[in-house]
């Protein structure tokens, strides 16, 4: 426990998000959350290495079965990445159910050199007082007092959850602990839900136990529709996602007045190389943004949403 | 084993304690707890009486204050622990870290217990929310195995509760937002999933076709049932075939496996259903109370009787039930 009215916080960092002059949005690559083969994932972090993001995290977030890179080989590309000029953060599972599961997220937390996202409260509690953290999408940081209390253990930057509104950022920015930066999810189907039963596994009839790594097999996730033909969600193994791509391209202007530090893109398939520099486009005005715009949708497998920053619903878009 | 029962107002609390619950837990009549529904929860007067009640029977209150305020709601937040201390609740049940810093530092003798939808999995979350706010208790999210509530038992510095009985979260609860994305509100944001003023029933020619935010949850032919549309419960179109690609309309029901949960340290069954009738609140704790009576007397010979199951099948979502994370197909 702590009383906020003593306890100060955590250190600003070097480009503090308290500091008035800072003022520039940076870009961050989200950790990749399908299940892409080892040659996949090699290779498209190879392309990172020379992409204008600031930030990029890694590791599996969505199921410990999806081993394709283990937790040295991340550690390796972390290097790599880090050697590239890359701010390098390790992302946790973001359920945690087995024993072997906190094994390795023991390791991640005590990895000695890179920053780790806490995708859920083991992690936060494995890491809380001890060193700092980020606090991923799936910690649930809906208020001033939550955020606060984690600042005093050394939270530095956190992730807006999806559903918030910019109402909400809004109110907590102007009481956001000194030395927090804030990350906001701005590209990406939106992860909408965890569960322990694998949908992918479900939809070919497998267990879970003898899944056969279905998941290899949609590298976007499976799309689910309505019965009349609406794109609704994609399944992701035990994730749920939305079919639609959350975008707050057009809210840039607005993220400068709200003093966002960090924009987070989610890696897709294809065509991230290129939605990343739409973003580093529109963030130093290099090209016209409706022309950015119709770009990014062109990518998008079932088009755009951006209700949950309006707060409206989470899939409706621009009305 | 405690038995803690639902009660979404003071006849469903007089059901529970007179059914032999050894605890109920109810809410306020707002956002502030995970069953924000029209009609359903208490006034300050209902819930001093049911307090009153509960306790000449000996059996504890509990309050559900389980949703996570935003700042802009934040007063009611706190206001809310301010009033459960007043009342002399048992417990409050809640999941933001705010709340229960709040709680914590400001009534430092009012019990805490993890909400369910604090989404605690595994122990070193626990050992989170104890360390940092002293909580005594947790409900365990409807997704662990047997073998993995019985390592977090041994494990977790806190007393754990388990769901028994009632409609199934496939989704970790507290991690679930497909409500907010369809219908702009979610058990997080406003304490209810799937919200029944977004909700259509409409009869067309191809069916009866149930919506939720305008979203086709499900369209049944004569002579199906059609379930609330809740949409992890629907049916949906997945590479050319039309299932329930989430979860068929079912309820959890774990009395099969109540001496195993008691043998693993298990310190309560929770049951769910605050919004459902006082009739449902009176033959499912009977229900259970016979059962968990029944397993501490003689765990080796204990079977669930065949009326039990009727009683639970018959007020079970879609009238089947299902042991959810502890069968097979989900490990």
């Amino acid at each position: 426990m702590h009383d906020e009215s003593t306890n100060p916080g955590p250190r600003p960092l070097a480009r503090g998000p308290a500091d008035p002059a800072a003022g520039e949005i940076r870009l961050s690559l989200g950790p990749v959350q399908y299940f892409w083969s080892r040659d996949t994932l090699l290779a498209f972090y190879a392309e990172v290495a020379e992409l204008p993001v600031d930030i990029v995290y890694l590791g599996e977030t969505v199921c410990s079965k999806r081993r394709s890179l283990g937790l040295d080989d991340w550690l390796q590309l972390a290097g790599e990445l880090a050697a590239a000029g890359k701010q390098v953060v390790l992302s946790s599972l973001a359920l945690v159910e087995a024993e072997s599961e906190l094994k390795t997220l023991r390791r991640l937390c005590d990895n000695g050199r890179f920053l780790v996202e806490a995708n859920d409260m083991a992690a936060v509690h494995l890491l809380a007082g001890k060193l700092p953290f980020v606090a991923g999408p799936f910690v649930n940081i809906y208020n001033q007092h939550t955020l606060t209390t984690l600042a005093a253990l050394g939270l530095r930057r956190w992730v807006m959850p999806v559903e918030l509104s910019r109402d909400t950022l809004a109110d907590l920015q102007t009481h956001r602990p000194q030395g927090v930066e804030t990350e906001i999810y701005a590209y990406g189907r939106l992860p909408l839900a965890l569960s322990a039963r694998c949908f992918t596994a479900r939809a070919h009839r497998l267990p879970k136990d003898d899944c056969q790594f279905r998941c290899l097999d949609y590298p976007d996730g499976m799309l689910l529709s309505t019965q009349d033909e609406q794109r609704f969600l994609a399944l992701n193994g035990i994730q749920t996602q939305s079919a639609l791509t959350y975008t707050l391209l057009d809210e840039i202007r607005d993220m400068h007045l709200l003093g966002v530090d960090v924009l987070r893109i989610s890696p897709q398939s294809t065509h991230t190389m290129a939605i990343v520099r739409a973003f580093d486009d529109a963030l130093n005005g290099r090209r016209e943004q409706e022309e950015i715009a119709q770009e990014l949708i062109s990518y998008m497998p079932s088009g755009p949403c951006d209700g949950y920053w309006a707060g409206r619903p989470g899939l409706s878009w621009q009305e | 084993m405690e038995l803690v029962c639902p009660a979404g107002n003071l006849a469903a609390l007089k059901s529970a304690v007179d059914a032999g619950a050894n605890a109920v837990y109810i809410g306020f009549r707002d956002a502030t707890n995970a069953r924000n529904f029209e009609g359903l929860n208490f006034s300050e007067r209902d819930m001093e009486a049911g307090i009153a009640y509960a306790r000449q029977h000996r059996c504890r209150v509990f309050l559900a204050l389980n949703t996570y305020p935003q700042p802009a709601g934040w007063p009611a937040w706190q206001q809310a622990v301010d009033r459960a201390a007043g009342f002399g609740f048992d417990a409050v049940i809640a999941a933001d870290i705010g709340v229960l810093a709040y709680a914590a530092r400001k009534h430092p003798r009012l019990p805490l217990h993890l909400s369910v939808q604090g989404s605690a999995t595994s122990y070193e979350a626990l050992r989170f929310y104890h360390e940092q706010f002293g909580v005594r208790r947790a409900v365990l999210p409807r997704v662990l195995s047997m073998s993995q509530v019985e390592r977090v038992i041994a494990n977790s510095p806190v007393e754990i509760e388990v769901f028994g009985f009632g409609s199934l979260c496939v989704m970790v609860e507290g991690r679930c937002l497909l409500s907010s994305y369809a219908a702009g509100k979610s058990p997080n944001t406003h304490g209810c999933c799937s919200p029944a003023a977004a909700v259509e029933w409409k009869e067309t020619p191809r069916g009866l076709e149930t919506r939720l935010g305008g979203v086709l949850v499900d369209r049944v032919g004569a002579g199906e049932h059609a379930g609330y549309p809740t949409l992890c419960k629907g049916r949906y179109e997945v590479e050319g075939n039309t299932y329930y690609p989430i979860e068929e309309p079912t309820s959890l029901n774990t009395l099969d496996l109540l001496p195993r949960l008691a043998a693993a340290g298990v310190a309560a069954i929770k049951l769910e259903g605050r919004q459902r009738s006082p009739a449902y609140v009176r033959q499912v704790s009977q229900v259970w109370r016979a059962a968990i009576d029944a397993s501490q007397r003689d765990p080796e010979s204990y079977r669930p009787l065949p009326e039990w199951q009727q009683v639970l099948g018959r007020v079970s979502e879609g009238q089947q039930t299902t042991l959810g994370a502890y069968s097979r197909p989900w490990q």
